[in-house]
């Protein structure tokens, strides 16, 4: 009953948010002057092939986003640094890759390692000052952004080689190259190898929260920190733990990418996917399964709106307004969800009391 | 009695007039049937123990709480008030126990915050923060950083905040906890110039010495009603000592001692030192052996709780050293100690006990995190944790529709009943049980008296803080008195007798000569 209850109460706020978010779009586009006829003509027209490779490549990068910002929101850490995290290794596993210290595979291996490694370092940082200067993660991990974008420029100016008007680094050798899957044609594109990476975290992620004692640790201390540290959490270790787990999935976000299809770190490369993952986070209430429809509804939102300029006199900013919606709406609605089902549960209980009255007495005596 | 030029004692002028008032939460009676009148240019004192229901009262007198039944009368006008907005609109102003002040911004920024209509924020505003400071001789400059404020004078700056926004009628809400003696001189000195400016002020304390000292009526709270009323010329510390407690005391069941020879849990020389360099605790000596159940009485706030964190690990003593089974745990962390079978109650349940939004079966796991039936140490054993909260569920009788209700549902004493249920499991040696039938029906509170007395004949040693004379005598083998963070007494639950106890737990007896000095000149 209760957990009929709780499925329909997780599917009911997203929908409500996406329908006031489409109402919200028609509004603005049609205050705009242009015709939300054409807007979702255009959005809900049945992807081409090539675009539905570009929604599954974006969705999975988009997923690991998402999973990184919400390992920190389980645990009431507003991790906002995944866009610095995941610039930083992003970076560093392009520099350890092209220089290519080993071969084939293993170099795509030591490159995955030095992402992470580099990543949760990066937010090491915002979790070490909390820790020892309380220092509020929020601010840190802005700051570290700021500071993440200039490093990597200063870097790439320095050391990064020119090609054409850009700078960017050494392109990977081909034997670690990783091509992937054309499940079209070839032109179509293929949908990149190391996507499989999202599946493979998303699980891991499952896993780690629900099973283990570390995740049940990390989701107490999110709950209730003084109930955790009543039960023997030491809470100063688990927020860098968490934190730094946060970044090394944060320094996966562009691997598909980067052995899929870009080679090197240079122009480019995908700005931005760590503010999205923050939204998805928020949109899928940061439990994998949610967070996967967030990454796909946003890919594919992106990828639609491409043609809006192409088709229509509707900017594809629009669809930024549409996300936006969804992830205001989808918070406040959680809410009224969660207060609903609070009630109707102190509810339950009282009708199970009521009904359980008569055998009070014998109840105290035993 | 000296009231003030310009108010005489008639019923007219009360101050504030409550009657048969009463407040229930799911599960709990936090008042019922309170009267009090409070005359007008007064300083009137409420006591009672904590959890006799004064600060209930007190939302309910400050608008944060609506009342059940019974009526309010402010100024001779009946009111209801639906948030404190409307109790400041009837002059009633709060000092609440902890400050609350944006350190970082003035003393003048503190006051008009939120006040900004009155005078502006500016000059206008400054003038009336002096001339207040002056009347009532409280010596703020208003330009000062909060920061850079004492104690006391931090407590001025939330009276003056109050009188800012025009309150006639202060509620000051155990003002003196946070204060050194020479501060509470220099209150008393304030709240005397409010006295005679027409204030009327209700100081709520349990501290006797003190409320003898300034109040010029004093009504006592037990068990969540007035049960009676007193003047200070009249009536002597233990008189109201005893209207506290409650003057009859529960014969103990006469049943074989379990104590044994063997030390559970020996503490020496145990020192907590607060950031302000306050003793919490200072040179706590106490064994409880195995089979044992020592109480701890004493008036709340005077380190109990402090003594049950410092001995789970949730605090750093400044010195002293810790014992269970004869091993020294002084350096463990709180998981170590509960591995090695420390169970724990916690006072609040809420902040300490639960995952409020989690289910039954999660909240059994908080706290054996790392072992059986919940964990191998590495993963979650959902089955193993769900079979044992089921367990719980029927032998503390537990009532909920089922083990996936989130605890959140169910009542007070339902939670509580889990909490002891989970704290008992796992074959514990030492059980930290701080008040653990609070605000639990009678059954279910006999119940858990039975669970911790029948744990007891296996061996397992308690330590009990509890502010219900009913448990400490029905339960305990041995009682001591905290007071101020010092064990002041020992007694026999067998042969005690309520003024003895309440002399003690108010610093009546035991104490060092020149506290007792320096209070009873105040």
């Amino acid at each position: 009953m209760t957990a009929v209850r709780r499925v329909l109460g997780a599917l009911v706020a997203p929908l409500v948010a996406v329908v006031a978010a489409m109402a919200i779009t028609s509004i603005v586009i049609m205050a705009s002057g242009s015709s939300p006829g054409d807007f979702w003509e255009v959005i809900l027209e049945p992807p081409a092939d090539r675009t539905m490779v570009n929604i599954v490549n974006q969705t999975s990068m988009i997923f690991l986003s998402a999973l990184a910002a919400a390992i920190g929101f389980r645990m009431n850490l507003f991790n906002i640094g995944v866009e610095g995290q995941y610039q930083v290794a992003s970076y560093a596993a392009a520099v350890t890759v092209g220089a290519a210290f080993v071969p084939g595979l293993l170099n795509v291996v030591l490159g995955l390692v030095v992402a992470m490694v580099a990543g949760a370092a990066w937010a090491g940082i915002a979790g070490l000052l909390k820790v020892t200067r309380g220092v509020s993660e929020v601010i840190s991990t802005i700051m570290l952004n700021a500071i993440a974008v200039t490093l990597v420029g200063y870097l790439l100016n320095t050391y990064g080689i020119r090609a054409g008007n850009s700078l960017r680094t050494t392109e990977i050798p081909e034997s670690s190259q990783l091509a992937g899957f054309t499940p079209f044609l070839d032109r179509d594109g293929s949908i990149w190898t190391l996507s499989i990476l999202a599946v493979v975290a998303g699980i891991g992620f499952s896993f780690l929260l629900n099973r283990t004692s570390f995740g049940f640790d990390l989701r107490a201390t999110g709950a209730s920190e003084t109930a955790a540290v009543a039960s023997g959490v030491k809470v100063n270790r688990m927020v860098i733990i968490s934190m730094m787990m946060s970044g090394a999935i944060a320094g996966l976000i562009w691997m598909p990418a980067f052995f899929g299809a870009a080679h090197t770190y240079g122009s480019t490369f995908q700005f931005q996917l760590g503010f999205t993952g923050i939204a998805v986070a928020l949109l899928g209430r940061n439990r994998p399964l949610g967070i996967v429809f967030g990454a796909l509804l946003f890919a594919f939102l992106n990828e639609q709106s491409n043609r809006l300029t192409l088709l229509t006199d509707i900017s594809q900013n629009v669809v930024q307004i549409t996300q936006g919606v969804i992830v205001l709406a989808v918070v406040v609605a959680y809410e009224v969800v969660r207060r609903r089902q609070q009630a109707a549960e102190q509810n339950a209980v009282k009708r199970q009391l009521d009904a359980a009255k008569p055998s009070d007495d014998k109840a105290v005596t035993a | 009695m000296n009231a003030s030029p310009t108010a005489s004692p008639t019923a007219a002028t009360d101050a504030i007039q409550v009657r048969g008032v009463g407040k229930r939460f799911p599960g709990v009676i936090a008042n019922h049937d309170v009267d009090i009148t409070i005359r007008s240019g007064t300083v009137h004192a409420l006591i009672g123990e904590n959890g006799a229901g004064k600060s209930t009262l007190m939302k309910i007198l400050y608008g944060v709480q609506k009342p059940d039944d019974g009526t309010l009368v402010v100024g001779g006008e009946e009111v209801s008030f639906g948030s404190p907005t409307d109790a400041i609109a009837h002059g009633i102003g709060m000092v609440f126990q902890h400050f609350m002040l944006a350190d970082n911004l003035t003393v003048l920024e503190n006051v008009v915050l939120g006040a900004e209509k009155i005078h502006g924020i500016g000059d206008a505003a400054r003038r009336r923060i002096v001339e207040i400071s002056t009347a009532y001789g409280f010596d703020l400059d208003p330009d000062e950083l909060v920061e850079d404020l004492g104690v006391g004078e931090r407590q001025r700056v939330e009276i003056l905040k109050v009188l800012y926004r025009g309150a006639k009628i202060i509620i000051l809400d155990e003002p003196t906890a946070v204060l050194v003696p020479q501060e509470v001189d220099a209150l008393f000195g304030n709240l005397r110039e409010l006295k005679a400016e027409g204030h009327t002020i209700l100081f709520i304390s349990h501290k006797l010495d003190e409320v003898l000292a300034i109040a010029d009526d004093i009504t006592v709270m037990r068990r969540g009603t007035t049960v009676g009323e007193a003047h200070p010329g009249e009536v002597t510390k233990r008189e109201l000592a005893e209207l506290m407690v409650g003057s009859e005391l529960p014969t103990p069941e006469k049943t074989a001692s379990t104590v044994t020879d063997e030390v559970q849990l020996e503490i020496e020389g145990l020192t907590l030192t607060d950031a302000f360099g306050r003793d919490l605790l200072s040179g706590i000596d106490l064994t409880i052996h195995k089979g044992e159940v020592l109480g701890i009485a004493g008036v709340e706030g005077n380190g109990q709780a402090e003594l049950v964190e410092t001995v789970m690990g949730m605090r750093k003593p400044t010195a002293g050293v810790i014992r269970v089974g004869g091993e020294d745990i002084s350096d463990w962390d709180t998981r170590e100690r509960r591995e090695a079978g420390i169970g724990y109650i916690p006072e609040d349940r809420h902040r300490h006990g639960l995952l409020l939004d989690a289910p039954l079966w999660e909240n059994r796991i908080l706290g054996f995190q790392s072992r059986e039936p919940a964990s191998n140490g590495f993963l979650i054993n959902r089955s193993g944790a769900r079979e044992d909260t089921q367990r719980i569920v029927e032998e503390y009788d537990v009532r909920t529709p089922g083990i996936d209700t989130n605890s959140r549902a169910l009542s007070g004493g339902n939670q509580q009943k889990l909490i002891v249920g989970r704290e008992m499991s796992g074959n514990p040696v030492l059980v930290l049980a701080a008040h653990p039938t609070r605000g639990v029906d009678v059954g279910a509170q006999a119940a858990i008296w039975g669970h911790i007395k029948k744990a007891r004949e296996e061996g397992l040693a308690v330590l009990l803080i509890s502010a219900d004379l009913d448990e400490l005598i029905g339960l305990s083998d041995r009682i001591e008195v905290i007071l101020r963070g010092r064990l002041v007494g020992e007694f026999d639950p067998q042969t005690v007798t309520p003024q003895d106890l309440g002399s003690a737990m108010t610093g009546g007896a035991d104490e060092p000569a020149d506290d007792q000095t320096q209070e009873d000149r105040a």
